[in-house]
């Protein structure tokens, strides 16, 4: 049975996995921990999933830990994510005691190893006041900060800075989510991974089995935007873009989201959009389960066109899945998108209804772009957005930190003692 | 004294000054403090950022200047601004600047980008290592220049000119110390324009030129 790193090998290339191995060489036996808040769920423990063994294999003493907190925890950090992200959140005294308190309890519960280690990787605001407990620590600490913090409700990051501002350096996917900090602000992007069910290839067969069990139809170009049903993905943007297209060509859209369980907004929104398409055959609404990643895999590979027509946006994370199925991507010109999608190039980005109408129209009916498109899609992600990059990222970073600050760092290789 | 060539290699990771330009003139004045490793970044680091490689115009500063600022002339004027000529990153600056206040100077109002499309100023620690892998003889690069990852192509190939006090590539550099006897493939090669290419078609470029010469008997 291959490793791991072979089987990336046969989709990166060996080269990539022998920089990989020459950059790791220098940090075998080294001792680096990661710590979140969730072993399952998230994006964050779905990169932690395959991070950890790849650093592994190449020898390098990696581990996870996952901190353990109670209602009154969840709750804060809940509001704490939402208030990073601009809402405006009061968060009582109460359940910031809470937050101390389970910091200081996981802190006590892995005391040694965090003492220990020489590299802590502690993600997202949920653990991060462990630092303030860890007196005694000898590594380096890095806060890996996977949200948007652009325009933060300030007395919530005010609090939160505390914390992060005495860790060596901070981790962000973009420069755009950044808030100035004391200390070096490392930008890595996400990235998504190849092997995984949401993104690993699928026959033809199986894609056309969850097609036919949703009614959608293979004969009618398809144009899908997956996305949480949110006002800021714009899903009756998406609708009216679909009711300009069909007036010129035949047309199928089908909108793939999340079920809106407990979210009260996502449910306003979703009989929004519900209303909005009315009784329409050639529109399809699907409310899919998180843990879905083969059905939203096979919509992403039988759709001729993916859109993403964000108002704002994070990173963008489907639409890096899109572009690796070979996509042409019609995608709103905010955030992360920007990085992805390359005007012209790999898809197009537009601001409006209309704009996502006419590039629509303009790919169905030039297919030979499409496919062109669609190569230059997979090859963007190929080269900037696989979980590969990602790693190779952390191991320079931390190679930067170990061996100094300059912006030139000459190493001799030879394995960490 | 060990006369082979070293293949190595480097990686490169970006940091977030957090200075953020948002319109041409703010743009100037951060560029005249901003932290020099910025320049490299926003020069040469697209190369190493592929999905960049594709761009119409060839630095970040011109590129910002096309998209944001909508503002053809001054982008036009900054993407043919070659860094490779300069001997110091300063005298990059100064260049840059120089550029930037001319059209300042041009303009009867200041070029400017809407909120959430600024000017993000970026600097990059690199990690140099050496692979291991020696030429001893530059027959030798033929069957390895193929396989060679970008980032060590944009090490020997790139980076080499602003380390070495020729500005020419470390090949160039090395096949030098053999005196007049690689005269012909130094030539070949220094006529390589790595301005307008990806890594990916240097690389192409460099492992043609090296066949070429010694198909034909070095």
């Amino acid at each position: 049975m291959k490793t791991l790193l072979e089987q990336y090998a046969t989709i990166v290339g060996s080269e990539v996995i022998d920089h990989l191995k020459q950059l790791a060489n220098p940090l075998k036996g080294m001792k680096i921990i990661h710590i979140n808040s969730t072993k399952e769920g998230g994006g964050v423990a779905e990169i932690l999933n395959r991070l950890i063994p790849l650093k592994r294999e190449l020898g390098i003493d990696a581990e996870w830990e996952v901190i353990g907190g109670n209602s009154e925890f969840y709750q804060c950090t809940k509001k704490m994510h939402n208030a990073l992200q601009g809402n405006r959140e009061e968060i009582s005294g109460k359940l910031y005691k809470a937050y101390e308190d389970i910091n200081l309890q996981n802190y006590e519960r892995l005391r040694f190893r965090l003492e220990e280690a020489s590299i802590v990787f502690i993600h997202d605001p949920q653990p991060a006041a462990l630092l303030h407990y860890c007196s005694g620590r000898k590594g380096k600490w890095l806060w890996r900060c996977h949200i948007d913090v652009s325009h933060p409700f300030r007395p919530v990051w005010k609090y939160l800075r505390n914390y992060v501002e005495g860790y060596d350096a901070s981790i962000w996917s973009l420069a755009d989510f950044v808030q100035p900090l004391s200390h070096p602000l490392y930008l890595i992007p996400p990235s998504i991974d190849p092997l995984s069910e949401k993104n690993l290839e699928l026959t033809n067969e199986e894609i056309s089995g969850f097609l036919d069990a949703w009614h959608i139809d293979r004969n009618i170009p398809i144009i899908t935007q997956v996305s949480r049903f949110d006002r800021f993905k714009d899903p009756i943007g998406v609708i009216q873009a679909f009711k300009l297209i069909r007036k010129y060509t035949p047309v199928q859209l089908v909108l793939a989201g999340g079920g809106a369980t407990d979210d009260p907004e996502g449910k306003q929104v979703l009989s929004e959009v519900l209303e909005f398409a009315g009784n329409d055959p050639d529109i399809h609404i699907l409310e899919l389960p998180p843990d879905a990643h083969r059905s939203i895999n096979a919509l992403q590979r039988g759709s001729d066109i993916v859109i993403q027509k964000s108002l704002r946006e994070g990173f963008g994370l489907t639409v890096t899945e899109a572009l690796w199925k070979g996509k042409p991507v019609i995608a709103g010109h905010t955030g992360g998108i920007r990085l992805q999608v390359i005007n012209h190039y790999n898809g197009f980005l537009v601001n409006t209804p209309e704009g996502t109408a006419l590039r629509v129209r303009y790919l169905l009916k030039h297919p030979d772009i499409i496919e062109l498109m669609g190569k230059r899609a997979h090859q963007v992600v190929l080269d900037n957005f696989l979980i590969t990059r990602h790693l190779q990222e952390y191991l320079t970073l931390v190679l930067a930190l170990i061996y100094g600050s300059e912006d030139r760092i000459e190493i001799k290789m030879q394995a960490h003692a | 004294m060990d006369t082979s060539f070293n293949i190595m290699d480097c990686a490169l990771i970006a940091i977030a000054t957090g200075e953020k330009a948002q319109n041409l003139r703010e743009l100037r004045d951060y560029l005249k403090h901003t932290h020099r490793g910025c320049l490299y970044y926003h020069f040469w680091g697209g190369l190493l950022r592929q999905h960049s490689s594709d761009t119409e115009f060839q630095n970040d500063f011109a590129n910002w200047a096309h998209r944001s600022l909508h503002d053809a002339r001054v982008a036009e004027q900054l993407s043919l601004i070659d860094p490779n000529i300069f001997k110091d990153l300063e005298s990059l600056r100064r260049e840059l600047i120089e550029v930037i206040e001319q059209r300042l100077y041009e303009t009867e109002y200041i070029p400017w980008a809407r909120p959430g499309n600024e000017f993000q100023f970026t600097r990059s620690q690199t990690v140099v290592f050496d692979t291991g892998i020696k030429i001893e003889h530059p027959e030798q690069f033929k069957d390895i220049l193929p396989n060679l990852t970008l980032s060590s192509i944009f090490y020997h190939c790139i980076d080499a000119r602003r380390r070495t006090d020729e500005i020419k590539s470390d090949f160039i550099v090395w096949l030098a110390g053999f005196g007049e006897q690689y005269a012909e493939l130094i030539n070949l090669l220094d006529q390589i324009d790595p301005y307008f290419t990806t890594l990916s078609e240097l690389r192409q470029e460099i492992s043609y030129v090296f066949n070429l010469y010694f198909k034909n008997g070095g």
